[in-house]
């Protein structure tokens, strides 16, 4: 606040403030410019320049989509769906003790237990369901077991931390309530603590369900089963009409799979 | 029968809750616990019964010494006390039966209360309190769809259930209308002189503290600053523990809001 001739006068930022904002602001323009001329160096403009004409070539043999492929993609899809819901069966049941060990208010040890569980947490989400399908297809070999094991272990990262918020976040007086009646840790758990978090976690697994039947239609790229080796066998022979129909079932998946867990998060909630 | 002696804590951030509380709680006796907000009443009564950590004194609940109670004999100890909290504290997405009979988890094995399966005495006294408090037809609805009132007498109910020999009760009428406090607190009473129950109420109300109870400790700052009948509660005894000048000078120091940093389930009590 400054005084001019006896009227207060209220200013929303003092002068240094004010330019420390700008200049804030004009670096980060600055920052733009430079990084787009860095990024377009190496860009060969006459391809980006036919580029309409490109999509339009592709979208073209694209349609009509072959609709009679889709008898060699039930099985597939079926694959698919498995690989997504054993998958989250697998991560959720993994991510529920690890997220009781990473609450602060559950754990048994915030220095010793506490970290070890975030780190399990940091480590399988900071590595995409693909790279993990990769690396376990290596391991034991092309299949469904890989995406299984891929798509669960992507799931504990994603399901624990999500869940361990919500633990951290529940009414402590009904957790005093319960403990002032004399009942043990897992009856405090139980009582306290399950049913405070029971919506949140229905609503987690379902989503996170949802997501893995997006992401298990990839794995197949890598070899890991499911629509995506049928999706790279036709891209490899250009046969884009039937690229074209696994889109359309994808998308026909993923719309069922959005409804359901819609659904099943009204009906918890 | 309860006795305080010489009851101190101080909590880790340096603010003195309690200093050197002492008295005798007899069989029956309702004793009202009255005091500016920040002056300890909540600590003194989660003091008792374990859910704060006294720091120095003694509280003997019968022949058991509770401040220095751990695991196993720190629960069983729990059980026998009843609690009725501020704002319920009911699990509001459990229904009005299971918050009932969590008054017995104290008494039966977790895989018991984890199937439900308590025993017929536990559901049939469950079914009888709720009776008293006027919900037999609630014992199947949800907590959170009770009004305030009804989540009181479930309260009280689940504090009942646990067939107690104190009762604790921590500002029961602090989120009531004026009507639904004084029958939660004739609830409370009657209750007390029909099982010849002792019980400390919190509460900031002195007209409700002077109706209901047979006895008044004034809390001013952590010491007991008045003991006596409600009759005996003048405007200078008022002063004594109010205070005019207490406005200004508690607003920066609440140490009734402060949190204690202590996990949920302690491992220490044992699972």
């Amino acid at each position: 606040m400054t005084r001019n001739s006896s009227t207060p006068v209220w200013h929303y930022r003092t002068r240094t403030q004010t330019l420390i904002h700008w200049l804030g602001w004009f670096s980060l323009v600055a920052l733009t410019v430079f990084c787009w001329q860095l990024m377009n160096e190496n860009t060969i403009w006459a391809f980006v320049s036919d580029a309409p004409d490109q999509a339009a070539d592709i979208g073209g043999r694209m349609f009509p989509p072959a609709w009679g492929y889709i008898d060699e993609l039930w099985a597939p899809l079926w694959d698919t769906i498995n690989i997504a819901t054993l998958g989250t069966l697998m991560g959720v049941a993994i991510a529920i003790p690890v997220a009781f060990l990473a609450a602060t208010n559950t754990t048994p040890s915030t220095r010793f237990v506490r970290p070890v569980a975030l780190l399990v947490i940091v480590a399988s989400r900071s590595i995409n369901s693909l790279i993990w399908a990769l690396l376990l297809v290596a391991i034991i070999g092309p299949g469904l077991l890989a995406g299984v094991f891929a798509i669960g272990l992507r799931s504990i990262g994603f399901v624990a931390k999500l869940l361990y918020e919500a633990i951290e976040e529940i009414d402590t007086t009904q957790v005093e309530a319960i403990r002032a009646t004399g009942a043990s840790g897992a009856q405090v758990i139980d009582y306290a603590i399950v049913p405070q978090i029971l919506p949140a976690f229905w609503g987690i697994s379902v989503f996170r369900w949802d997501i893995n039947i997006r992401e298990s239609t990839i794995l197949g790229l890598v070899g890991a089963g499911g629509l995506g080796i049928q999706l790279s066998a036709s891209l490899a022979t250009l046969a884009w009409n039937q690229v074209a129909m696994i889109f359309v079932v994808i998308l026909a998946t993923v719309v069922i799979a959005e409804w359901v867990s819609a659904k099943v998060r009204q009906a918890v909630i | 029968m309860l006795k305080l002696d010489k009851l101190s804590k101080t909590y880790a951030t340096g603010d003195t809750a309690l200093r050197q509380v002492t008295f005798e709680v007899t069989a029956g006796q309702v004793v009202g616990l009255i005091g500016p907000s920040g002056a300890g009443k909540s600590t003194l009564i989660r003091c008792i019964n374990r859910l704060v950590e006294p720091s120095e004194g003694t509280i003997t609940l019968g022949d058991t010494n509770l401040a220095r109670l751990k695991g196993r004999a720190l629960r069983r100890a729990r059980r026998r006390i009843g609690m009725i909290f501020q704002e319920y504290a009911l699990v509001e997405r459990l229904t009005v039966m299971e918050n009932v009979l969590s008054g017995r988890l104290g008494y039966v094995p977790a895989w018991r209360s984890f199937l439900r399966r308590y025993s017929p005495e536990d559901v049939s006294q469950a079914f009888s309190l709720l009776e008293k408090v006027g919900l037999s037809d609630y014992f199947n609805k949800r907590a959170d769809a009770l009004s305030g009132g009804q989540r009181q007498r479930v309260g009280i109910a689940r504090a009942l259930e646990q067939n107690p020999e104190l009762l604790l009760v921590d500002e029961p009428t602090a989120s009531l209308d004026p009507k639904t406090s004084r029958q939660i607190m004739r609830l409370i009473g009657s209750a007390c002189r029909e099982r010849n129950l002792p019980a400390i109420i919190n509460i900031h109300d002195v007209m409700l503290a002077q109706q209901f109870t047979d006895r008044i400790i004034g809390l001013r700052a952590g010491e007991v600053v008045f003991d006596g009948s409600p009759r005996a509660l003048t405007d200078q005894v008022l002063t004594r523990i109010f205070g005019d000048e207490d406005w200004t000078r508690m607003r920066g120091e609440e140490p009734d809001s402060e949190q204690t940093r202590t996990p949920t389930v302690d491992l220490a009590e044992g699972v």
